[in-house]
């Protein structure tokens, strides 16, 4: 019963929230202050072309070539939009490369930051009270919600994006991969593992 | 300000809940809330720490209980009445009842991409010289403005090291109320779990922040 109650409840809400989101959208297109064309082309880029895909393939990329690898950790921005990737919540990225003895994890206590360009918008998990208020002070413990359990001799270095740089995690390469494409490699690497709540996944 | 999105080592918000599979947007609404606040930077002109402010400005238990898109959407809401762009007689009614204020520029479809892939960088040029160079042990100031601030609680007062020197940035304290992007120095400045949270600190962790000179002071 208290479960249902809580349904409705969140129901409700949301449907003065849908009726004045539409009306607000109406009245500011009306006014001429926006087009409902470019509001169709920001949802369409962000819902099916800018994802963690884009990360993937900077990761995939990094664990491929040496050198590149080397001109990311040196200076990221230019190294990602070497393959097409930049702008918006993205304009000065950070790569922090995981090691055997480094794991880093990121989060935005104060907001939402997100590396945009290469992960896309942020899960609802990240901008969450529970994410946001633990990961400065018990990274390990939510690494145990994502099912992470690191060993106490690895340093964790969790990274609070408090201004303009955004953080993008470099999971170490999984064992058994030698060889392999970018594109298979790419496969491996999830969102989270960029974030820093997970790994790369194993082949 | 000192309000609910200053949430760094606050307690009680219980485990993290990751959804599998989650969508880019949960409703119809999200989608058009976020990309009308994106719309809206342009003809409304507020910059990105005004609009952070705008969403943080409200009773905690009021920005804890909202979705995030809902935050969103009432900062937009805020800034747009604020501007005089609407009116809450037009949000109830569905309709424009005004006239239109006139705006420098409306994002129009073509420049959707040009715009984005632009982005909005924020350091600038300065003939000014850090003060602080990397291995320096810096005090976070014990600062409570009610303005907007991106220095966090949970590091006033506590001794850090700088690690990076990331460049002259836009400071947000600033730029949030119109007072311009005075930009200042900006630094990785990073803490040992043990610093910021005593006894219940992991020995095996540091946290860092990126912090504007103006948040510094020499220990």
């Amino acid at each position: 019963m208290a479960h249902d109650h809580h349904h409705d409840h969140d129901h409700s809400e949301l449907s003065e929230t849908e009726l004045r989101v539409r009306a607000l959208e109406t009245v500011l297109t009306e006014k001429g202050y926006v087009d409902p064309a470019a509001l169709d082309l920001l949802i369409e880029t962000y819902e099916k072309k800018v994802g963690p895909r884009n990360g993937a393939r900077v990761v995939a990329k990094a664990w491929a070539d040496p050198a590149y690898r080397a001109r990311l950790i040196k200076d990221a921005t230019p190294a990602i939009a070497e393959i097409g990737f930049a702008g918006r919540q993205g304009e000065h990225i950070v790569a922090l490369e995981n090691t055997p003895q480094r794991h880093n994890m990121v989060v935005c206590t104060l907001c939402s930051c997100y590396p945009w360009p290469v992960l896309g918008l942020p899960p609802v998990w990240y901008k969450s009270a529970p994410y946001r208020s633990r990961a400065v002070s018990d990274p390990r413990g939510v690494l145990a919600d994502f099912g992470v359990s690191l060993s106490k001799d690895v340093d964790i270095r969790v990274w609070d994006s408090t201004a303009e740089i955004r953080y993008l995690v470099l999971p170490m390469r999984p064992a058994g991969t030698e060889g392999w494409s970018e594109e298979k490699l790419a496969e491996l690497v999830t969102r989270d593992s960029m974030i820093g709540t997970g790994l790369a996944k194993q082949p | 300000m000192n309000g609910g999105q200053d949430l760094g080592g606050t307690q009680g918000h219980g485990a993290v809940h990751p959804e599998p599979n989650e969508p880019v947007f949960h409703a119809e609404w999200e989608k058009r809330a976020f990309a009308l606040t994106l719309a809206m930077g342009m003809p409304g002109g507020w910059n990105i720490d005004a609009g952070r402010f705008a969403r943080e400005n409200r009773p905690p238990g009021e920005y804890l209980a909202m979705n995030y898109y809902q935050i969103w959407f009432a900062a937009l809401e805020l800034m747009s009445k604020e501007r005089g762009l609407v009116a809450e007689d037009e949000i109830i009614a569905g309709h424009s009842l005004h006239s239109p204020k006139p705006v420098k520029r409306v994002l129009s479809p073509d420049d959707v991409l040009k715009v984005l892939h632009r982005g909005g960088p924020t350091e600038r040029d300065t003939n000014t010289k850090a003060a602080f160079r990397p291995g320096d042990k810096v005090r976070m100031k014990n600062i409570n403005p009610p303005t907007h601030t991106r220095l966090p609680r949970y590091v006033r007062g506590h001794v850090g090291e700088i690690e990076r020197v990331i460049g002259c940035h836009v400071f947000p304290d600033s730029n949030a109320n119109g007072t311009g992007e005075n930009p200042q120095w900006l630094y990785t400045v990073r803490f040992d779990g043990c610093e910021l949270w005593g006894a219940q600190g992991d020995p095996t962790s540091t946290v860092s922040i990126d912090a504007w000179e103006p948040y510094l002071e020499r220990k």
